[in-house]
């Protein structure tokens, strides 16, 4: 199978219903995607195919229909995503396992709704878990990165 | 005098990681007897001041010995130095450093000593100190109990000061300058003509002289960076996914391993078939250990599903395989043989409830599990002469000799890499996990295993927080609280755990009572038993631990005398608290929810107070009773921790420990049918959600004398401060979490 992550071509020879969380971690060795609970309730794999945030953990490798982008394509250290500059200014992670999924999860829904109510922010971003409880600075990381898109 | 890197290096262990190298200057000998795990395998001309510095070449590090849960200590730690010794963020690398006993953990020990953290007297501090010497002894290293600040404060601020002031005397010796007309900055010795001198031009020269021992420590009004906003070392890493986790080690050559062990904890196994898992694509092998099978393959996913697909004959709970024996367990322990300890008497209770009582009330709280979002794993590596382990722990030292012990070396012999860690709350005080890695590696010397529980399995075999009931009984007179005799069953959490690691721990479990009678109230009569349960499922420390049960049980039936007595919830506090620091968290807590000013229709105030870990807390919560329920509309917290000294990480995790609190309060239990717990996955154990959480406001006070670790204290006040204004709000009095079972939330 061939897959397109982060703008490079890979090839790869596994079951076709592996997870392409686990083909991301472990036979391409991504692991800026997290596993949190394999069942789509926690987001922490959260990627984009073809623009949409999807649950790695949820989708077949098979059923990839277009390039993938992880977190770590998204931005890098030293060139952030909008997302990810709120994410550092606002200091919203703790343990931060959750947050390549709440990132690529806003980053989703920013493109989509550049400028979020509080409700359309609660209604895109409560699937995506945090048990360190970092939700209000999420919320407000969300709002500071709709700012600095417009502002771009 | 200091050593000479060279002279070290043949110290290398095995595999060693990250930091090693340096001069020893001995400096801290007098109050670390231990001497400084730097000094092994130390490259030339590199100095190390102390166990927590060291200069290697052109890299200057600071060691952070406590792990790092996402509570930020990394940073906090190394922070403390650096305010010391004048470096900048940025000019630094930061390491969890090798386990070593120089690293003991002596406010972990304060801790576990039961007298009221706000008693200061002259018993409780004799005795705490005991308790710091037999944890010296035993070299103690740990991350827990909300110690690493308590623990860190002095003692890596003054390691700072050791390293600034030696190299201000190396600068001395080299230049001619008295020390006196040298100051430092940014990293550098500072000549009076201006000349700049880096510190790690300095490591040498430093390494050849006596240390400085005489050292003063600078004011709070000197400091630049304790209590200032700062970018935490780890925010970009986090916010980019390149944060490296214990799950995302890749040692070269590695086997994915998974485990299913007994989901009826302790059961054991008596048999299991393998045949269909043994063809499945990628296994390399099926194994036993202990209490169950690991699978061996290429890939994780492989290895999880192949494990599911062992039939295995499980034996029976060695506890009640339904949750109503529990229960019933618990309330038939309110006995005179299962007393713990009568941890306050004051006035008479009898007598003052002799003729009646207005509030006969009882409470339950249930088992909850921790489920941080890194599921459990480690990878652990058995040669000839030496182990390695990578993972991420709060015991680096038990790990050690518990790993030892199945892999037959000593302890010194297991290289533990400490890494950051995806969440806790308590899990990663445990060892099954690293155990069982070091078992299956047992069986392949040579080879990297790196095992990764599956949620499943992470759910299944967590060691949840200990149930616990309450009984209440209280009088009130002339609009005030006159009386509470309160009844705390619980099992003990310490037994459980710590028999676990091998540590048997005697006397009264201070967690059974802990945030039920460590109140500084002042109740003209107050007594309060504490009765132990026997063992019943495995338990563990869970955030707060038995305060998160404790401060539930006393402010709601403390609330309900209030009521009772027809004061004000918040004015009745006030009057009836002895303390006079945490008078002040209560003040600034009512202060800041404009307490007492008008609500709307459907809306309700709660206040609680709880002390844990030392740190007086109050929280105010205000809800709206709307048709599809209770919503909450806003949180105010005013916590007491002597000294803030990140306030930007400070309000970040003390509205973490609130949504904690709020998650568990509303949403979570676990139960048990057939021996095995019944919740399995976050779809069934949810905790909090973005969309109910409430807006946070939260005040830092430094009223107090000591500094306070702030993870876990605002964690107990959520639950009775959220039940209280349900109260306020309906008139309905919910005394058993989780809370919806009892009433609906939006």
């Amino acid at each position: 199978m061939e897959l397109i992550v982060d703008g490079q071509r890979h090839e790869v020879d596994v079951e076709e219903d592996m997870p392409l969380l686990w083909v991301l971690r472990d036979e391409l060795g991504i692991k800026g995607v997290k596993y949190g609970c394999g069942v789509a309730a926690c987001g922490a794999c959260t990627v984009h195919i073809n623009g949409e945030a999807v649950r790695s953990c949820q989708t077949w490798v098979s059923d990839v229909d277009g390039p993938v982008t992880t977190i770590q394509g998204l931005g890098q250290p030293g060139a952030l995503h909008a997302v990810q500059e709120a994410w550092v200014e606002l200091q919203v992670a703790q343990c931060g396992y959750c947050q390549s999924g709440q990132v690529m999860q806003a980053a989703a829904l920013l493109e989509q709704t550049p400028m979020p109510s509080d409700a359309e922010i609660d209604q895109a971003m409560s699937g995506n878990l945090c048990r360190c409880g970092t939700y209000p600075r999420i919320r407000a990381a969300v709002k500071l990165a709709a700012q600095k898109a417009q502002g771009a | 005098m200091g050593k000479v890197g060279k002279i070290a290096r043949r110290s290398f262990l095995i595999g060693s990681a990250a930091v090693l190298g340096g001069v020893a200057f001995g400096v801290y000998r007098v109050k670390t007897p231990y001497g400084n795990p730097l000094e092994d395998g130390l490259s030339e001309g590199a100095a190390t001041f102390n166990p927590w510095v060291v200069i290697d070449g052109d890299k200057i590090t600071l060691i952070g010995p406590h792990g790092d849960k996402g509570q930020g200590v990394a940073h906090s730690q190394s922070l403390l130095i650096a305010e010391e010794m004048d470096l900048e963020l940025g000019q630094f690398e930061t390491s969890f450093g090798k386990p070593d006993k120089a690293y003991w953990n002596t406010a972990m020990a304060e801790e576990g000593v039961p007298f009221m953290a706000t008693d200061t007297g002259m018993v409780a501090e004799s005795m705490r100190g005991v308790m710091g010497g037999v944890m010296k002894l035993i070299g103690l290293q740990g991350t827990g109990g909300s110690t690493s600040m308590p623990d860190s404060f002095d003692k890596l601020r003054r390691a700072g000061a050791i390293a600034r002031e030696t190299l201000k005397a190396a600068a001395a010796e080299e230049t001619g300058i008295n020390t006196t007309a040298l100051r430092t900055e940014a990293g550098h010795v500072i000549l009076p003509d201006g000349r700049r001198l880096s510190y790690q031009s300095l490591a040498k020269a430093a390494a050849g002289i006596d240390p400085v021992t005489k050292v003063t420590l600078r004011r709070p009004d000197q400091w630049r960076l304790i209590g200032k906003p700062t970018q935490r070392l780890d925010i970009v890493a986090k916010s980019t996914g390149t944060q490296i986790y214990g799950i995302d080690v890749e040692i070269p050559g590695a086997v994915k391993a998974a485990v299913r062990t007994n989901p009826r904890q302790g059961g054991g196994l008596n048999g299991f078939d393998a045949t269909q898992a043994r063809r499945m694509r990628g296994v390399k092998d099926v194994v036993e250990v202990t209490g169950g099978i690991a699978v061996i393959a290429d890939n994780t996913w492989r290895a999880i599903k192949a494990a599911e697909a062992v039939e295995c004959d499980w034996g029976k709970a060695p506890y009640p395989s339904e949750q109503d024996g529990h229960w019933a367990a618990i309330e038939a322990s309110f006995t005179e043989d299962k007393l713990d300890k009568i941890w306050r008497n004051e006035g008479d209770a009898d007598a003052a409830l002799r003729s009646g009582a207005e509030v006969e009330a009882e409470y339950r709280v249930p088992y909850v599990a921790h489920a941080p979002l890194e599921p459990l794993n480690a990878t652990v590596l058995v040669e000839e002469d030496g182990v390695t382990v990578w993972t991420g722990h709060q015991f680096p030292r038990l790990l050690q000799q518990l790993v030892g012990a199945i892999t037959g070396h000593d302890a010194e012999q297991v290289n533990f890499i400490n890494h950051y860690m995806g969440g806790s709350f308590g899990h990663r005080l445990e060892f099954e996990h690293v155990k069982q890695a070091a078992e299956i590696a047992s069986k392949m010397r040579g080879t990297p295993v790196k095992l990764t529980y599956s949620r499943e399995e992470d759910f299944a075999h967590d060691f949840p927080r200990h149930p616990g009931m309450a009984r209440a009984r209280g009088a009130v007179r002339d609009g005030k609280v006159e009386a509470l005799d309160l009844q705390v069953a619980m099992p003990s959490v310490i037994t459980s755990q710590m028999g676990r690691a091998g540590l048997p721990v005697p006397g009264p479990d201070s967690q059974i009572a802990a945030g039920a009678w460590n109140n500084p109230y002042g109740l003209p009569h107050f007594r309060m038993r504490a009765y132990r349960v026997e063992e019943l499922a495995p338990v563990s420390s869970w955030r707060s631990v038995g305060a998160s049960a404790g401060g539930f049980f006393f402010d709601c039936a403390l609330d309900e005398l209030i009521h009772a007595a027809g004061a004000d919830p918040m004015e009745e506090r006030i009057r009836l608290m002895q303390h006079e620091v945490s008078r002040k968290v209560l003040e600034a807590v009512a202060e800041m929810s404009d307490w007492g000013s008008p609500l709307g229709a459907g809306k309700g105030r709660g206040v609680a107070f709880v002390e844990s870990f030392g740190v007086p807390t109050a929280e105010v919560i205000e809800v709206s009773a709307t048709d599809a329920g209770i919503r909450i509309d806003k949180v105010w917290v005013a916590a007491e921790v002597g000294t803030v000294i990140d306030p930007v990480n400070f309000e970040n995790l003390v509205q973490g420990g609130v949504v904690f609190g709020l998650g568990h309060a509303i949403n979570c239990e676990i139960t048990y049918a057939d021996g095995m717990a019944e919740q399995r996955n976050y779809d069934s154990f949810e905790g909090m959600r973005l969309y109910q959480c409430p807006e946070i406001e939260v005040r830092g006070l430094e009223n107090g004398d000591a500094v306070r670790g702030i993870g876990e204290p605002p964690v107990p006040p959520a639950a009775p401060a959220l039940a209280n204004a349900i109260f306020a709000a309906t008139g309905q009095r919910i005394r058993e979490l989780p809370l919806y079972h009892h009433i609906n939330f939006v």
